[in-house]
């Protein structure tokens, strides 16, 4: 698959990335890498500069400051051999409405076929595409009778036709509806699984991330504040669960790193007096959650819980 | 594994020739599309049936003292200025299609930019082509005193065409390169209208004063008008002219200067143009978009 590569596995390198519009730097010293094969998600609230990041990384935009290499290549410099290696998913709107849907990605399909290698035979035949994309049923149909759902996955097939090493999706599911986004969570979990595409996809969503990546990147105030699996990031504040019970008509809750040792002595200590225990795991999104709360600090990673020790609270009711 | 059998994989053509292809493909497509609609081909139509109805109407009315039939000067005139509006087609086009993103996905494309334009112009000019066929035959039966029955009638037409659409077609894709949204092309509207009335496409343009003459005359209309005149009617047509005569080697110098001049700036501005476009660009022209609406 990555004959054309070249003997590197890291696919995109971003070193001291920055973004400045007029006096504001929308991104600071950004910095990561990714390897063939892998699913990153950049998260972070809305504003915090996924889109920028994505554009600069897809070669639409201009960076201030920085290094950047996609696919080994600077995308400012991008020529159209470098283009035909980069699949990008953008959120159709009102354009081709006109078009039928297999015409439409067979003209998209074209385009590739000088690209084409041994290994990697471009582009991604159209029936073919249909169906990994879930449209063969539409494959007649106009671009404008299609439903919100509908038109992603053409979107998504567009972006992929040229049998990309690397694929951009900026905000995939924004505007889906919970099934369309259920199904193309599994659109990208498939294409991610069966042809080892590298996928970097922004999203604010976290359950999104959480479901898609194998890693996620947190972007807040233009800059990478946490940078790992999912279940690297909760374990930062893995010392944090909740635990909370009550006891005598009052109410409690306890913060500790060891909740299963703790409940455990509660119990010893007071027995059947204990009442509505409950357990909260440290979640992935408490750590977003710490990490995005204060935009701009950029050091504002969540300290670990032991380090604040462990306290009994009593819940005014 | 897919429609491409690798197994008897040959070196394909150069990218270059197969962006061209895949343009001409698009241009294809885009002009089945817009003839087999109903709304497009009602506008198709619309034009050139009300444009016939008049010059029904105006067949005996005679010009002045010419001798002429006011039908028989129109509608050589009213070709030329259907020519001469591919280019306000052009450049809605253009502007429409960035602020929706087409051009933006032409730009994910490699070579995408190039078979844009390519089946634009295709698409655009063949429109055109069907548009001033769709006038021009059954004008042809209506109107007496034409005088299109030899080659040479032909020839003039044709090269006045091509080279009408070289000198206008770019200069079209130049505005809407430069227009910042499809509402803000009815601006467009204004100086286009003022320029048809006084390019000689209604009345000739000897019926102006001499300072609005010299500014008609710099106007691709006029100059397409003249060539539509000079071609399909009769050689004493000339007289109601300026200077009585068909002035081929103006016109071609007049229009040969418009194409020079677009065909120069085009790659320019469209570069610059293309270079700005980005996701979050069509998608706050979307939310502007839609915010009008609602």
């Amino acid at each position: 698959m990555t004959t054309d590569t070249g003997c590197d596995d890291v696919v995109l390198d971003v070193e001291g990335l920055r973004m400045r519009y007029g006096t504001t730097d929308v991104l600071r010293e950004v910095t990561f890498r990714a390897r063939h094969g892998e699913v990153l998600a950049l998260l972070g609230p809305n504003g915090a500069g996924k889109t920028t990041t994505i554009e600069i990384l897809e070669g639409f935009r201009m960076r201030s400051a920085g290094r950047v290499r996609v696919l080994g290549t600077d995308p400012a410099r991008g020529d159209e051999a470098w283009r035909a290696r980069v699949g990008v998913v953008l959120q159709s709107w009102r354009d081709h409405g006109k078009w039928r849907v297999r015409e439409l990605l067979a003209h998209f399909g074209r385009y590739y076929v000088p690209y084409a290698t041994e290994a990697v035979p471009r582009p991604w035949g159209a029936d073919e595409l249909l169906a990994a994309v879930g449209l063969s049923a539409q494959a007649g149909d106009k671009v404008k009778t299609l439903s919100g759902g509908q038109r992603r996955r053409l979107d998504v097939a567009i972006g992929l036709v040229g049998r990309p090493e690397l694929l951009f999706l900026d905000e995939p599911t924004a505007g889906l509806d919970p099934r369309a986004r259920h199904e193309f969570h599994d659109l990208v979990h498939g294409l991610a699984a069966e042809h080892r595409t590298t996928i970097l996809l922004t999203t604010h969503d976290l359950a999104e991330a959480d479901r898609l990546a194998d890693r996620i990147m947190i972007l807040s105030g233009g800059r990478i504040v946490a940078d790992g699996t999912a279940a690297d990031l909760a374990r930062r504040t893995a010392a944090a669960d909740e635990v909370s019970w009550t006891r005598e008509g009052r109410r409690f809750t306890h913060t500790t790193g060891e909740s299963t040792r703790f409940v455990r002595e509660l119990f010893a200590r007071h027995g059947e007096a204990i009442g509505d225990l409950a357990v909260r795991r440290a979640s992935l999104e408490d750590t977003y959650l710490a990490l995005v709360r204060e935009p701009g600090n950029g050091s504002g990673l969540p300290t670990p819980a032991a380090a604040h020790g462990e306290r009994t609270t009593e819940v005014a009711r | 594994m897919s429609t491409l059998a690798p197994a008897r994989w040959t070196r394909p053509a150069s990218p270059a020739v197969t962006a061209l292809r895949a343009g001409c493909g698009r241009g294809a497509i885009e002009l089945r599309q817009s003839f087999t609609n109903g709304a497009e081909l009602v506008s198709h139509l619309l034009w050139p049936v009300l444009m016939l109805t008049a010059l029904f109407f105006l067949r005996d009315t005679e010009f002045g003292s010419s001798g002429l039939l006011l039908g028989t000067l129109a509608l050589p005139s009213i070709l030329g200025m259907n020519a001469a509006m591919g280019m306000v087609t052009m450049s809605q086009v253009l502007t429409a299609e960035r602020e929706d993103g087409t051009l933006l996905r032409a730009k994910a494309t490699p070579g995408g930019m190039r078979g844009y334009l390519t089946g634009k112009v295709i698409s655009v000019a063949g429109g055109l082509i069907a548009d001033l066929a769709i006038l021009l035959v059954p004008g042809m039966f209506l109107i007496d005193g034409l005088a299109a029955d030899d080659a040479g009638s032909w020839l003039t037409l044709l090269w006045i065409l091509v080279l009408g659409m070289v000198a206008t077609l770019p200069i079209g894709a130049i505005l809407g390169s430069l227009f910042p949204s499809a509402r803000s092309q009815g601006l467009i509207q204004l100086p286009v209208i003022g320029m048809i009335s006084i390019s000689g496409v209604f009345y000739p343009l000897t019926a102006l004063p001499d300072w609005l003459q010299i500014v008609a005359q710099c106007s691709p209309i006029y100059w397409l008008g003249l060539g539509m005149r000079s071609a399909l009617l009769p050689d004493a047509a000339a007289q109601v002219e300026i200077a009585d005569s068909w002035r081929h080697l103006e016109t071609a110098a007049v229009l040969g200067a418009w194409a020079v001049l677009g065909l120069a700036l085009a790659p320019v501005v469209l570069r610059r143009m293309a270079r700005r476009e980005s996701g979050s660009e069509v998608a706050e022209r979307r939310e502007r978009a839609l915010q009008r609406v609602g």
